[in-house]
């Protein structure tokens, strides 16, 4: 045993390697410092491909029909909108938290894999900490204007109205107001933190003067000293340490809306493992549908390699997993549990009831679909990862409307039962909300790296500087030079 | 405004490029053991283990962090409990309001903890890495621009008190600098 260790630590070219596992590279051919740099700062330098505008354009119109409906919808009423009695909470909560689902995949990218030293995060978490904000911007506009009155939505912060009452913070509506905005917050706080050098790239490499001006701005002169990194380093640390438990506790506020009433199939003890389980896998689905085509059409394939995919397949494979328990076990504690309602709820809600095609479509794109990133070349197939996890995009809003609408479209009186389609200003705000989504994604790839230069930097092996002393090392035992 | 002589410009050290993270490591081993003070190494990413070749302790934000999150969780505290015990109680469907409501006050303090947690730290890291600063003289230098790409720089600045015009260039290429520049103000 001693003598292979041995053995090993005198062939390997990388620490890494000596601990008996020859890794795979996370950057691809050897790529210089120099190489990095300009391949990612070149898509913000360069001319935007073509088909960045054809995405872009209609992007806008999406997000111009976004704010189209909202002004319609502000102008006449939540009475547009296809809800009322009992179905009070329709699309926009359902895209509500479809949205802030999505969210969560940027923070565990970023935050998570960055606590457990998972260093091919590197690559992606910038695109994925830029896909939550957006997100959360789009989740945010549904709840705000589900509130009826729009110009009243300032009764949600902590300021008491005319007659001296404050807001109820024993309510989990009010929770969820304190738990998204924080969450959107210290989100920006961390995206901003993690860009300064990468800016400072930027601005050191601007021609014109202006570019410089504004990069330079926002890059707060920095100087990559060793002095200020290792606060930079700490800073990062400690926002990845409060960002980690601050995401799951969103996501459990969240389903604390749902958990904490009396409505049959929303009072669950499961939900807030389950809701966070169900955005980790959704979002990681979102983030290979976006970077999935980056990838291709900036020639990112060395940084952003097939090592990455197939770890996020088995991500999106294991949380969908995870998923697919949670809704056989709310059956089973239904069944068991022995409530007449409850198990009347989920007997409408996979057998009898009005929705139960929801139900399996669900079931199919969350629980059966992922099942196949068990194979190798499922998860090395470019086209059936993205078609996968597409699947997993429609299936997370599906997850939703199951859960929302269904269960209060039949609950305790059959004399109260109802049945909830959309209407057209509930679509139109739906759509809207990717197209402000793609909207300012693609605005970000025009003019903000893709990826963390500085970061991906650093996790080449000639980054260490023990790298040469493993390299003599390994070449002397082979009597090379 | 200032005293001295504008056309004569003033020397505030001396800029060295290195070949690599391993030759700057080394270098900073010497310079530390040299006893200099006003120093530093400029990178395009944060070098593994610097911290120790440049005689650096642990960075002490944790500190400030800390700080900020008791701030959070005793605001956070102070507000549920005021407004709904003290100030106004409200009574929804017959839940009570006392000292003893504490549990359903958890969520918003755990928010509120890791919001000014997080507001401490960013400006923690500002106020101690000194920054926003958009004017410092190593900006003069065109070589400093390349410390975002992949460059390796180590500076000293001449306030240092063990900094020399001759002596203090004559070390730097001792201890490996490929490329040693003059930084004037």
């Amino acid at each position: 045993m001693a003598d292979t260790t041995q053995a090993n630590l005198l062939t390997a070219v990388h620490p890494s390697e000596a601990e008996g596992v020859a890794r795979e590279p996370l950057v691809l051919n050897q790529r210089s410092l120099g190489w990095i740099t300009d391949r990612i700062c070149g898509i913000v330098e360069n001319r935007q491909p073509l088909i960045w505008w054809i995405l872009f354009v209609p992007s806008v119109a999406g997000f111009l029909a976004l704010v189209f409906s909202l002004f319609y919808l502000v102008s006449t009423g939540v009475g547009v909108w296809g809800m009322n009695h009992p179905v009070a909470w329709g699309w926009d909560i359902v895209n509500f938290v479809f949205w802030i689902g999505i969210g969560h995949a940027g923070t565990l990218i970023s935050a998570i894999l960055f606590l457990t030293r998972q260093k091919w995060r590197t690559s992606v978490n910038r695109a994925a900490e830029a896909m939550t904000i957006f997100a959360v911007i789009c989740a945010g506009i549904f709840p705000g204007f589900h509130v009826g009155r729009f110009w009243m939505v300032w009764f949600l912060a902590p300021i008491p109205n005319s007659n001296g009452i404050w807001q109820n913070f024993k309510s989990p509506l009010l929770w969820d107001v304190f738990a998204v905005s924080t969450y959107f917050t210290v989100s920006l706080i961390f995206w901003y933190v993690g860009l300064i050098p990468d800016l400072a790239s930027l601005r050191d490499r601007a021609k014109s003067l202006l570019r410089k001006r504004i990069y330079g701005f926002f890059a707060l002169g920095w100087r990559g000293g060793n002095r200020q990194w290792r606060h930079y380093e700490m800073a990062y640390l400690l926002l990845a340490a409060l960002a980690t438990p601050l995401v799951l506790s969103v996501h459990t506020v969240v389903s604390f809306d749902f958990a904490t009433s009396v409505i049959p199939g929303w009072h669950t003890t499961i939900f807030p493992p389950y809701f966070v389980a169900g955005a980790i896998f959704g979002g990681f689905a979102m983030v290979l549908t976006l970077m999935l085509p980056i990838r291709k059409l900036y020639g990112l394939e060395d940084l952003f390699t097939h090592k990455h995919i197939d770890n996020m397949a088995k991500i999106i494979l294991l949380t969908g997993t995870i998923v697919g328990y949670a809704y056989i076990m709310e059956l089973f504690i239904s069944y068991y549990a022995g409530n007449a309602y409850e198990t009347d709820a989920f007997h409408m809600r996979i057998l009898s009831g009005p929705y139960t095609w929801a139900y399996y479509c669900m079931f199919f794109c969350n629980v059966i679909s992922p099942q196949i990133f068990w194979f190798k070349w499922a998860r090395h197939n470019l086209w059936v990862v993205f078609i996968i996890a597409n699947f997993v995009n429609a299936g997370m809003w599906f997850e939703r409307f199951v859960i929302i609408p269904t269960s209060l479209a039949r609950d305790f009186l059959p004399g109260q039962w109802g049945y909830y389609s959309a209407s057209w200003v509930e679509k139109t705000l739906f759509v809207g909300s990717f197209g402000l989504f793609l909207m300012l994604f693609l605005l970000f790839l025009r003019f903000l790296p893709v990826i963390a230069i500085s970061e991906v930097k650093g996790v080449l092996p000639e980054s260490d500087p023990h790298y040469p002393a493993w390299k003599r090392l390994r070449l002397g035992r082979r009597g090379e030079k | 405004m200032s005293t001295s002589d504008h056309s004569k410009k003033e020397l505030f050290g001396y800029l060295a490029q290195f070949e690599d993270a391993t030759a700057l490591y080394h270098a900073a081993e010497k310079v530390r053991d040299k006893k200099f003070r006003r120093w530093d190494v400029h990178t395009p990413f944060p070098v593994h283990g610097m911290d120790h070749a440049m005689g650096l302790g642990k960075s002490w934000l944790s500190v400030l962090v800390l700080v900020g999150g008791v701030c959070g969780s005793l605001t956070a505290l102070g507000l549920q409990f005021f407004t709904q015990v003290s100030l106004y109680p409200t009574v929804v469907q017959d839940k009570p309001t006392n000292l003893f409501t504490i549990p359903a006050f958890f969520p918003v303090t755990f928010e509120l903890t890791i919001l000014f947690a997080a507001f401490a730290t960013v400006l923690g890291l500002f106020t101690i890495i000194m920054l926003p600063r958009w004017n410092h003289p190593l900006f003069n230098s065109p070589l400093f621009s390349k410390f975002s790409n992949d460059a390796f720089l180590l500076h000293i600045e001449a306030r240092d008190p063990k900094f020399h015009h001759e002596k203090t260039r004559e070390f730097l290429s001792e201890v490996g600098a490929a490329r040693i520049e003059e930084i004037n103000y």
